[in-house]
């Protein structure tokens, strides 16, 4: 501690005003006034019935003002507005933790009710009223979703291999850029473009599996030229000079040298933009439809996918509605624990495959 | 070799038919992604062509295109603008709040779980506004209509669903407050180091410190998240077709039971029961969508490339 320090200088330096106060609030002064403020928030609240809302943001407004006022009072108004803003980041942070639980916990309430075998094992087909699963649909989404990765993966790898490695000048510059921008591209609009293709050959009316996976790799080449690239660029020049100066052809040092050192972060980013997609539901709204009867092949005829399927279940319940609504909420639910299964696994993926070359 | 032989060519490297095939599939797909961009415009003129060039009677309602999209376009233009104004100091705060306030240790845990609310489906979303979210609010908007009335924003009479503009605009928020705060996180965590030390060598307060060496930093950066947020909260579909209940025209009045749709729900709300011409006319909704998000999320680029230009030199 500052017992040592010397005596004698300080009458000399410390002049009055409010240019450097050295007063200092003792250590968790601070969260006390905060605390002391939440409580006086729940009093507040509770003099006009309790509300849990509204003892919040009083207990917030309440603690910050008497935070701010007390070490402005004490410290001066530097410090005083410094503790200010931590107060009101803080809050912010807490408040946008808020959703997240409530989502989680809404979906757990409403979904763990059919989360049982016959979910997991029936289709819907002939199904009026109680039981009836999602398998169809769980079947459907796994299988669209495959397809589209073997549609995405090689192009989206290639095209950002091309950036990394052999693109130059004006074409480069133009396939990044637009790249950026489809990232954007709302997921409808990649629907409405896949039913536009193929309404042109087919005519209108027509819904196949392949559609959606056509429809959502436009969503998911971006993506994982986006992180792709971004994990080639990571990748040392050294090596790839050590491997031109064996006389290793380039093309065999793509995919002997850069590729495997990257093969973590090529890994991850793949996984990542599986688990984007997985959860798309409007383009396979108008490009896949929905059917009750289990249906594998995606070159003939609708198929079932969980989003979807959750989709309608919540909004065409038929009557009773309530079996119809909770089987809704268990395919949301399965569709969260399969996203975050995919994001658990990208995890996992970027730290044992981690590359070998030193960072 | 002779002395007389011509300028000295260096020996061509030779060209490998492996290598061909690489540099070719490689640019092949590059180029190819340049085309179903091109493609997703064009097949979407072609769809939308016979909608926009039709009569206004044989269209859906019976009224022109302009008069169908019109009030879907102002009805996702004000969902959007609502959860970006929601979402965008929220989102500055929690990027603050993980790279300069919260302990090393947590930051990095707390940046997970804010990544893991941008991978949650939108149809999540939907099923949480419906069924948590929209019954929260509808007490505070009787409020709001009892007590801001003269407002017309708030000027009622209340939804007694809470399946409201100002609901949906708050979902939106929601889902883009992960994607503004990621790329704000970016850019403030890139602060340079050297001008963040100096001002609290100067004595600053770590407030000081963020305002005078953080904040004008990321500026650009965030305004480009922003953007980006905006163009996903103008392309989102299935959280507003569940939650709004979209049924008159234009109003700015947020909290009542009428409210118009947007242009991405109301595709996929009428796209699977419409035939023939209805068809087109959709397309040709959808294709305004894309041109609006086209034109935003440009501009975003723009405005974040432009910052990474100059970022390299301090």
């Amino acid at each position: 501690m500052s017992t040592q320090t010397s005596p004698a200088p300080a009458p000399v330096t410390e002049r009055p005003g409010p240019v450097q106060s050295h007063r200092r609030l003792p250590r968790f002064a601070a969260t006390g006034l905060y605390l002391a403020g939440l409580v006086l928030g729940a009093l507040l609240s509770a003099l006009t019935g309790f509300n849990l809302a509204l003892t919040v943001v009083y207990g917030a407004v309440l603690g910050t003002l008497a935070v701010w006022l007390t070490s402005r009072a004490v410290e001066g108004r530097r410090k005083g507005t410094d503790r200010l803003v931590t107060c009101i980041v803080t809050t912010a942070f807490v408040i946008a933790m808020v959703p997240l639980a409530s989502l989680v916990y809404t979906v757990l309430d409403n979904g763990l009710r059919r989360f049982d075998a016959a979910f997991f094992n029936s289709s819907m087909l002939g199904v009026v009223g109680e039981g009836g699963g999602a398998y169809h649909a769980i079947f459907g989404t796994l299988i669209i979703t495959l397809l589209t990765t073997v549609i995405s993966v090689p192009i989206g790898l290639l095209a950002a291999i091309y950036l990394v490695e052999y693109g130059t000048g004006r074409l480069k510059r133009a396939i990044t850029f637009l790249v950026d921008v489809m990232t954007g591209i709302p997921s409808i609009v990649a629907g409405l473009f896949a039913f536009a293709l193929f309404a042109l050959f087919f005519g209108p009316g027509v819904r196949l599996g392949v559609m959606g996976a056509i429809a959502l790799s436009v969503l998911m080449i971006p993506v994982i030229v986006r992180s792709s690239e971004e994990v080639l660029k990571l990748v040392p020049n050294e090596l790839r000079e050590a491997s031109y100066a064996l006389g290793v052809p380039k093309w065999r040092t793509i995919v002997k040298v850069v590729i495997p050192t990257a093969i973590a972060g090529l890994g991850t980013g793949v996984t990542l933009a599986v688990a984007r997609v997985i959860g798309e539901t409007a383009p396979l709204l108008v490009t896949v439809g929905i059917i009750n009867g289990t249906n594998l092949n995606p070159f003939e005829g609708r198929m079932a996918t969980l989003p979807v399927f959750a989709f309608y279940q919540l909004t065409q319940p038929g009557y009773p509605p309530e079996l119809a609504i909770e089987r809704a909420w268990t395919a949301a639910l399965v569709l969260i624990m399969l996203v975050m299964a995919l994001n658990v696994v990208a995890r996992l993926i970027s730290r044992f495959f981690a590359p070998k070359t030193g960072r | 070799m002779t002395l007389t032989s011509a300028p000295p060519t260096p020996p061509r490297p030779k060209r490998r038919v492996g290598d061909r095939i690489f540099a070719g599939s490689a640019s092949g797909s590059g180029i190819l992604i340049l085309l179903v961009l091109a493609g997703v415009a064009i097949f979407l003129i072609g769809e939308a062509w016979p909608a926009i060039t039709a009569a206004a009677a044989d269209l859906p309602g019976g009224q022109t295109l302009t008069a169908y999209i019109g009030p879907l376009v102002f009805g996702t233009l004000i969902a959007a603008v609502i959860a970006l104004l929601v979402a965008t100091p929220l989102a500055v705060a929690i990027a603050l709040y993980i790279t300069y306030y919260a302990p090393r240790r947590l930051a990095t845990a707390m940046g997970y779980v804010i990544d893991l609310l941008a991978a949650i489906p939108s149809v999540v979303y939907g099923f949480w506004g419906i069924a948590a979210l929209a019954p929260a609010l509808v007490p505070l908007y009787g409020w709001l209509a009892e007590n801001l009335g003269f407002i017309p924003l708030f000027a009622g009479p209340a939804s007694a669903t809470g399946r409201t503009m100002l609901t949906i605009g708050l979902v939106l928020a929601v889902m883009i407050l992960p994607i503004i705060s990621a790329i704000s996180r970016e850019v403030f965590s890139q602060a340079p180091a050297l001008h963040r030390e100096a001002a609290l060598a100067l004595g600053a307060t770590r407030w000081e410190m963020i305002r005078m060496a953080v904040l004008p930093y990321g500026k650009s950066g965030v305004i480009g998240g922003a953007m980006l947020g905006l163009g996903r909260a103008l392309g989102e579909t299935m959280a507003v077709a569940i939650v709004l209940s979209g049924s008159g025209g234009i109003t700015f009045n947020l909290i009542s039971s009428s409210n118009p749709s947007t242009i991405a729900a109301n595709i996929a709300l009428q796209f699977p029961e419409s035939t023939g011409l209805a068809v087109n006319t959709l397309i040709a909704s959808g294709l305004a969508l894309f041109a609006i998000t086209m034109a935003v999320n440009m501009l975003a680029r723009w405005i974040v490339n432009r910052r990474a230009d100059f970022s390299g030199a301090n």
